[in-house]
């Protein structure tokens, strides 16, 4: 790794602890908090691609463990990372890796359609399979029941892919990083 | 720089080896999950949190510690009662409060840079399939350097964008934050080269 891409790294972990400072809004009728912080995994994975996002979010993660607050409410330790969302925290780190190699892959064709499935492919699909699995172990309910569950969070996640997708897409404009690392 | 959750002590749990505490979380996490009897694991419960008087500690403290995720125990237990009965909903509610107490113990005695020095430790034999260590520790003290960077950043854009009207739009939040981000990420690594580090 380049200290380039070290610093990347670095600025992508710091950015997604900056996006948990940003106070969670909550949407109407449901209640249910949406954070700007699972921003960051979307966004690392599609600005830096899948090894830097990876690492990003993975180097995020260790800082949390570590006990810094930097968890969106200023959560942290190891409490948080074990705990019954432990799951998602660790499907962050392969939902960033997924997200990079899918918009790696389109890297040359990307437009919205395949950079919004590829963000919701690895910010979704993938965070959810490993996340709700957590829960269903800790919560000893079935894989289905689980799913049910997170369904709500789904409306916030829409959002956060719709935004991942237009920062994407104006960031490869005004400043490619993927096709530079080749 | 930003401050941890650890909080200052004397006691025992304060002394102990990091890496002691660490595999101590992990056999009392998967310990648990062996378990297949509520009054056992209650009693492992009862025992966690006896640790936190005992390592100076108060209510306050514990109560900080289960409160984010009071709401989900409460779900859990709900459900359980729903599809079984209420000792299986208590075996699913203590287990979690079990691991979280004592993982949150964990993180209450021990310093950010203890965990941090065990962390390199821990690398060292990783250093031939790729992991350097020093690039490791060089990456997180960069983190917490550029959050206070970035926060204040972020704020000069809120005020920028505020004054354009675009305050609630994210997209106009997000895209210039970013931006400038990675314009940082050039200059620091010319910095980071020009000291020779490698």
């Amino acid at each position: 790794m380049k200290t380039k891409d070290i610093v990347y790294v670095a600025l992508f972990a710091a950015l997604t602890a900056v996006l948990g400072l940003f106070p969670p809004i909550t949407l109407p009728v449901t209640g249910v908090p949406v954070t700007a912080q699972s921003l960051g995994p979307m966004l690392a994975g599609a600005i830096l691609g899948a090894r830097r996002g990876g690492l990003s979010i993975v180097l995020f993660l260790v800082l949390v463990a570590v006990g810094l607050p930097l968890l969106s409410g200023g959560r942290g330790g190891f409490g948080v990372m074990i705990g019954v969302t432990g799951g998602f925290m660790f499907g962050w780190a392969i939902s960033a890796f997924v997200i990079g190699l899918l918009i790696e892959k389109f890297w040359n064709r990307l437009n919205v359609f395949n950079a919004a499935l590829s963000i919701a492919f690895g910010g979704i699909v993938v965070l959810y399979a490993i996340g709700n699995a957590w829960v269903a172990v800790v919560a000893e309910i079935s894989y289905w029941q689980a799913t049910v569950g997170a369904a709500p969070f789904l409306i916030g996640d829409a959002i956060k892919v719709a935004i991942a997708t237009a920062a994407c897409l104006a960031v490869r404009r005004a400043y490619p990083l993927i096709s530079k690392a080749g | 720089m930003i401050a941890g959750l650890y909080i200052h002590g004397q006691s025992a749990l304060h002394r102990a080896a990091a890496g002691a505490k660490i595999l101590a979380m992990v056999a009392l996490g998967t310990g648990v999950f062996l378990i297949p009897d509520w009054p056992v694991v209650a009693f492992v419960l009862a025992t966690v949190l006896l640790l936190y008087p005992v390592s100076g500690f108060g209510p306050r403290i514990m109560w900080a510690q289960i409160k984010p995720i009071l709401w989900l125990l409460v779900i859990f237990f709900a459900v359980q009662l729903w599809l079984n009965d209420w000792q299986a909903g208590l075996l699913v509610i203590t287990r979690i409060a079990a691991i979280v107490m004592f993982a949150s113990l964990v993180t209450l005695t021990t310093k950010t840079s203890d965990l941090l020095a065990s962390l390199e430790r821990a690398m060292q034999p990783l250093r031939p399939i790729g992991v350097n260590p020093e690039k490791v520790s060089l990456a997180i003290s960069m983190v917490l350097r550029f959050i206070p960077v970035i926060s204040t950043v972020a704020s000069e854009i809120r005020d920028a964008q505020r004054a354009r009207g675009l305050d609630r739009s994210i997209i106009a939040m997000v895209v210039p934050l970013i931006i400038r981000t990675l314009k940082m990420a050039d200059d620091v690594a010319d910095a980071i080269d020009a000291r020779s580090f490698d």
